[in-house]
């Protein structure tokens, strides 16, 4: 495997190297020439000195990985003729995880968003078989961690199992440490990953990320994605999954910044209460106002400025891309029409009204004496006009108000680009060459430069999106790399538009729009998060940037050029026009959109214009020789920035609050909903036929069926044409949604519950005929009283039953424990490539594995139907059980129970320990309450021979709870309702949701993850026609 | 029928049925009589299996057209609840081919293949399946948590109903009617 991949990068380097050294001197040459006849203005001019550097890097880059995928495809051809092994499995399973995790990773990720504010996963994870072994670094970084985050954090430890699912417990001072040190709840804190080999079961992976949110974070060892079948070993823990793929690449240039900006981001994603008032935006502005305080105070100088270099080549990119890969298509293509009368029309109307008014003002004489024509009134109101999208987004997607109203201002925001770009050139040159040479033939060439720019843009977003997704098509083999193309070549569009002096940032929007649906398909799924991931990031991140060094720029006297009327009017005159223009423009769309914007709306989007660091860096770049009063437009623009990001952007939630404008609802994806708006279209386009018009869905229509016969062809792999479909995705999606809250529901009672004998089952439920305490008695002393010998009971109890049990149950545990776990705890050396993920050695035993599961899960499933609910009321009674035993142990220290859960548990350690060393491998189960699954068999069984613990009064109010849940979820009287779809999920047992279990797995037969399933697909069969006579 | 366009009070009455605009009903006349070739009616739809006319009248055309309005503004909130029931309606029947008052499981898979068939990579089963699927989701928003040995026979257009709560129908039902006819100028 090394040495196929090895020739890859080396011989791709040098093919590069290659291949630059000789465009150079040309590309040098061209640019000479236009270079030299600037004279003017010029509709097209070609700027290489530009972009020079940024594009060979990532010429580079690109070439290289071309290479690769060449040379990679050529060796895996002449390397599988030569061995004619059935290696080629591994090529095709996609078990590259894009990160080899190390040691112990630490991974804070305030970084992945603005959405994701206050979500802070700490996710420590040790590979060794002990925790014993883990550097004490690790541990101690591990105890820090949850302290800063109550509530999200969790903290995966490793532990090697033995046996049956006892846990090796870390013994070392370290661990105890860490552990103790957990301040979070005990239910959420600690999750004990055991992660054996699987199969990939990729789509598994992400429906747990998508199911368990923010709660979840995912762990797996760095051979294979994990499946259910950890879920389904003893010792699993099936909360934890590996957060993969989260690779951390960046344009060089602002990875420093990055870093430095990561320091400040966290604390404010930390502090929910401040950011949920004020905006981050606003925050870091303020931030960078105290640091540029700072440095101005030590320094005198002001060495850090946001300059336009940087923010056009390295922070605004990202931000556009991630705007453009993200995109909503449809919302976007249906409101198109709505979204460009506003970028076209309303940014040149706010450019020239803005501008003509100041010039107007200027006329009389309000401003005083300032050196400044007409022309740099208007190329002044052309830089304030554009309302700015990274502005927008820091603060909309705050707001959360509906989709239709962020996407015509966000959508406003990216596509006013071209008319700003325009604008600011045309002016720029106009005042250049001076007001009085200003010809017609000039005012025509700008009109004539707006198509261009807008649609050259356009285009070359295009073209390099049909490339994309083109090489995408053949990375199969290089599953490492392709990540990288997404950034290169859309960064590629962004420079060479930027080189042709067309609009950028339409460039890369489109780029990322065009590309999204056959990237998406056509790189494997690890990429795909990794691609999502880093994209989140670094949007973020340069947002998090730009906003401080807005406030950094800030600090310096010598830009500062104060006039008070200039700058108030200008405040003034932009609010005003921005919003008669909105409404000017709704009122015509209005005569013609389906969907009227109402006045709330209209209101909104006035308000909502923020203008941002556009404007500043085009300011910036003005030349000070040319315009005159630089400084003042300069000192403008900051307040004008800083006037919309801080004020607008803290009134505008109150605003949209007040105005009670449409939020947008998150809502779980519905297979009726899906299929039921597939209907809609077609029977939309086919009204539009036959009465006899083009309208959105004639022409969606058309669209897609091109697509679908042309582009995806050509552009997705033929694996993906197969199960590209929407509404197979959402049917995936629910269907996998539906297999994790089942294995949820197992893990909850304890993974080995599935393999369990129905009738230990039902032996655990006698438990619940007990009579049950009265809440009266809830006493101090009375808990004081009883409670020493429940202590006792509880340990003899357990011991006796166990003995009695054991016997006939350590059979049947054995039996499977052997089975299902082949060698899980052998740690493999992998072979280290840097080019190939070592793909699972252990395939074959892990499909086998995987099988077994399937098979031995339905069939329990089936067999034990009406089992089911009482494994629930066994889940409950086992959770009380164990919590009354932490109380039970403080008891005899004379502890009060009110203690915190985390002392308590540390005491109760030593006690076990004490009192019975035997016991001592079921103690951890008791660990911070997450590695409750391990132990989870002997827990089992304590639960149901210890009813003098349930006596215990103190915890009635959960008793309450678990009379309630005795009826089982469909049976209930109340449950008439209209569940909601994650009510559902939640009772994932009900026969009803299982079926949907089956067919998934027909349907997937297309799908790559599922190569084998052999076995599994029998299964459904069996199952479905239960669900047929419906 | 066929002289709408100078029969006036025709038109007003077909305006006063359907909520069309006097220029939409000439432009969709137009466009009838272009479909029909001249006639009266439109024959030969479909061989059409029970539940399908055989052949439609201007006036049929026209209140189908008229499902697709978009709502007016200027109605109040009542009116478009019954405007959005009378859509449903239409859609209900659209699936329920043998209208019994019930989607029934055969009736959903028929819909749902005919769906996907433009996806030849979509097989059959699939396309049940996720039939199956849908449907068990529908069972489970209008039913509740089914009894093992429970039997949902069909969606009714109350369960219908049900499904399409809180989804947005005015955006998606809707086709804009102007008053020129653009198809032609292509042809």
């Amino acid at each position: 495997m090394s040495g196929r991949g090895a020739p890859g990068p080396r011989c791709g380097l040098l093919l590069a190297l290659l291949l630059a050294l000789g465009a150079l001197p040309r590309v040098r040459g061209v640019e000479e020439q236009s270079g030299g006849a600037s004279q003017g203005f010029q509709v097209v001019s070609f700027k290489w000195h530009h972009v020079k550097d940024p594009y060979i890097i990532a010429l580079w880059i690109l070439v290289a990985s071309l290479a690769k995928i060449g040379i990679s495809s050529l060796a895996l051809a002449a390397w599988s003729g030569a061995h004619s092994v059935p290696h080629w499995a591994f090529w095709d399973t996609g078990v590259n995880l894009s990160t080899k995790v190390s040691s112990v990773c630490l991974l804070r990720t305030p970084l992945l968003g603005a959405k994701d504010a206050g979500r802070f996963l700490p996710v420590i994870y040790w590979t060794d078989q002990d925790i014993a072994q883990a550097p004490p670094s690790a541990a101690s970084t591990c105890a820090q961690a949850p302290q800063s985050a109550p509530s999200h954090a969790f903290v995966c430890i490793q532990v090697g199992t033995r046996g049956r699912g006892r846990v090796a417990l870390p013994e070392s001072e370290n661990a105890k440490t860490a552990t103790r040190q957990l301040q979070t709840p005990v239910s959420k804190t600690a999750a004990v990953g055991f992660v054996p080999k699987t199969p990939p079961v990729a789509d598994l992976g992400q429906a747990y990320r998508k199911a368990l949110g923010n709660n979840a974070f995912l762990v797996c060892e760095a051979s294979g994605a994990t499946g259910p079948v950890e879920a389904e070993a003893p010792a699993a823990v099936p909360r934890a999954i590996l957060l993969n793929g989260v690779s951390v690449t960046g344009p060089p240039a602002s990875c420093s910044s990055h870093a430095l900006c990561a320091i400040g981001s966290p604390s404010f994603h930390l502090s929910h209460k401040v950011t949920s008032v004020v905006p981050e935006s606003a925050l870091l502005i303020v931030l960078g106002l105290v640091l540029g305080g700072i440095v101005w105070a030590a320094d005198h100088i002001a060495s850090f400025t946001l300059t336009p270099t940087v923010f056009f080549f390295y922070l605004l990119p990202p931000i556009v891309l991630d705007a453009g890969y993200f995109m909503p298509n449809r919302l976007f293509f249906g409101n198109l029409g709505t979204i460009l009368l506003y970028a076209v029309v309303g940014t040149v109307w706010n450019a020239a009204t803005t501008g003509l008014s100041l010039y107007g003002v200027f006329l009389s004489g309000l401003m005083g004496d300032l050196k400044v024509g007409l022309l740099d009134f208007l190329l002044f109101g052309s830089l304030i006009a554009a309302v700015d999208p990274v502005a927008v987004l820091a603060v909309f997607e705050e707001v959360h108000v509906n989709e239709v109203l962020f996407i015509i201002v966000f959508g406003e925001s990216l596509l006013n680009d071209a008319v700003t770009v325009v604008l600011y050139n045309v002016f720029e040159s106009f005042v250049t060459l001076g007001g009085d040479k200003v010809t017609g033939v000039d005012c025509v060439k700008g009109i004539v430069s707006f198509f261009v720019v807008s649609l050259g843009g356009t285009l070359v977003g295009v073209v390099f999106a049909f490339l994309l997704s083109l090489v995408t098509r053949f990375t199969k083999h290089v599953r490492i790399i392709e990540p990288g193309f997404v950034f290169v070549i859309s960064y590629l569009s962004y420079l060479t538009s930027e080189m042709l002096s067309l609009s950028a940032i339409l460039a890369i929007t489109f780029c990322g729009i065009c590309c999204q649906k056959y990237v998406k398909a056509n790189i494997s799924e690890q990429s795909a998060t990794t691609v999502r991931y880093t994209m989140k990031m670094l949007a973020s991140g340069a947002e998090t940037i730009i906003f401080m060094f807005l406030g950094i720029s800030a600090v310096n006297p010598r830009i500062w050029k104060w006039n008070t009327a200039f700058v108030l009017l200008t405040l003034v005159f932009i609010s005003v026009y921005r919003a008669i223009g909105v409404v000017l423009q709704t009122w015509v769309l209005n005569r013609y959109r389906m969907v009227q914007l109402e006045i709330i709306d209209q209101v909104v989007m006035s308000y909502g214009g923020l203008r941002g660091a556009v404007a500043f860096a085009l300011v910036v770049l003005l030349d000070e020789q040319k315009v005159k009063e630089r400084n003042l437009f300069v000192s403008t623009t900051i307040i004008v920035v800083f006037f919309t990001v801080v004020f607008q952007g803290l009134t505008i939630k109150p605003l949209v609050q007040w105005l009670k404008v449409k939020r947008s609802q998150h809502r779980e994806p519905k297979l009726n909903e899906k299929l039921h708006g597939r209907a809609f279209d077609h029977i939309l386009s086919a009204i539009e036929d036959i009465s006899g018009q083009i309208g959105h869905n004639y022409l969606r229509d058309k669209w897609s069926n091109f697509d679908r016969k042309f582009l995806s062809k050509i552009l997705m792999r033929r694996s993906a044409q197969k199960s590209r479909d929407r509404i197979l995705n959402v049917f995936h999606e629910l269907n996998l949604k539906d297999a994790i809250s089942y294995v949820a529901e197992g893990e909850r009672r304890g993974s080995l519950a599935f393999i369990r004998s129905p009738s230990t089952d039902n032996m655990v439920n006698v438990d619940f005929s007990t009579p049950r305490p009265s809440t009266v008695e809830a006493s101090v002393s009375y808990l004081l009283r009883e409670n020493v010998s429940a202590v006792c009971l509880d340990m003899q109890s357990l011991e006796q039953r166990r003995r009695s049990i054991r016997d006939t149950e350590d059979m049947a545990t054995h039996h499977t424990l052997q089975q299902y776990l082949y060698k899980p705890r052998q740690e493999y050396k992998h072979l280290y490539s840097r080019h190939e993920l070592t793909p699972n050695e252990d395939e074959k035993q892990d499909k086998e594995i995987f099988h077994r599961t399937m098979r031995k899960r339905l069939e329990s499933f089936k067999s034990a139907k009406l089992g089911i609910n009482q494994n629930k009321k066994a889940a409950k009674l086992y959770k009380r059980e164990r919590a009354q035993k932490r109380r039970n142990s403080s008891i005899p220290n004379g502890k009060l129970p009110m203690e915190s859960p985390v002392h308590n548990f540390t005491i109760k350690e030593k006690d076990l320990e004490l009192s019975d060393p035997e016991e001592a491998p079921d103690y951890g189960a008791e660990m911070g309450g997450g590695i409750e699954f391990l132990a989870n068999v002997t827990q089992d069984t304590t639960a149901t021979d210890s009813p003098s613990g349930i006596d215990n009064p103190v915890f009635s109010p959960d008793e309450d709870l678990s009379a309630l849940s005795r009826v089982p979820p469909w049976l209930s009287p109340g449950e008439t309702v209209v569940p909601s779809q994650r009510a559902r999920v939640q009772i994932p047992c009900s026969p009803g949701n299982f079926h949907r279990l089956a067919p998934f797995r027909l349907s997937s037969k297309s799908v790559d993850s599922f190569l084998q399933a052999d076995a599994p697909e029998e299964q459904p069969r069996t199952t479905l026609p239960e669900s047929t006579h419906m | 029928m066929g002289a709408a366009h100078s029969a006036s009070e025709e038109v007003r009455e077909l305006v006063g049925k359907t909520g069309f605009s006097s220029d939409q009903i000439e432009q969709l006349h137009r466009r009838f009589k272009q479909l029909s070739g001249d006639q009266p009616t439109i024959r030969n739809l479909r061989k059409g299996s029970s539940g399908l006319a055989d052949e439609i009248n201007f006036e049929d055309f026209l209140t189908i057209m008229s499902y697709f309005r978009p709502i007016d503004t200027t109605m109040d909130e009542e009116q478009v609840q019954l405007c959005r029931k009378e859509k449903l309606r239409f859609l209900f029947h659209m699936y329920d081919s043998d209208s019994d008052g019930r989607i029934t499981l055969e009736e959903y898979r028929n819909v749902v293949e005919e769906l996907l068939s433009g996806n030849p990579h979509i097989e059959k089963e699939s396309a049940r399946s996720i039939a199956d699927g849908a449907m068990m989701e529908a069972a489970s928003v209008c039913v509740g948590q089914m009894e093992p040995d429970q039997v949902y026979e069909g969606i009714t257009f109350d369960d219908f109903l049900k499904i399409w709560q809180g989804i947005d129908i005015e955006t998606k039902m809707h086709v804009r009617f102007l008053n020129m006819e653009t198809i032609a100028l292509c042809h």
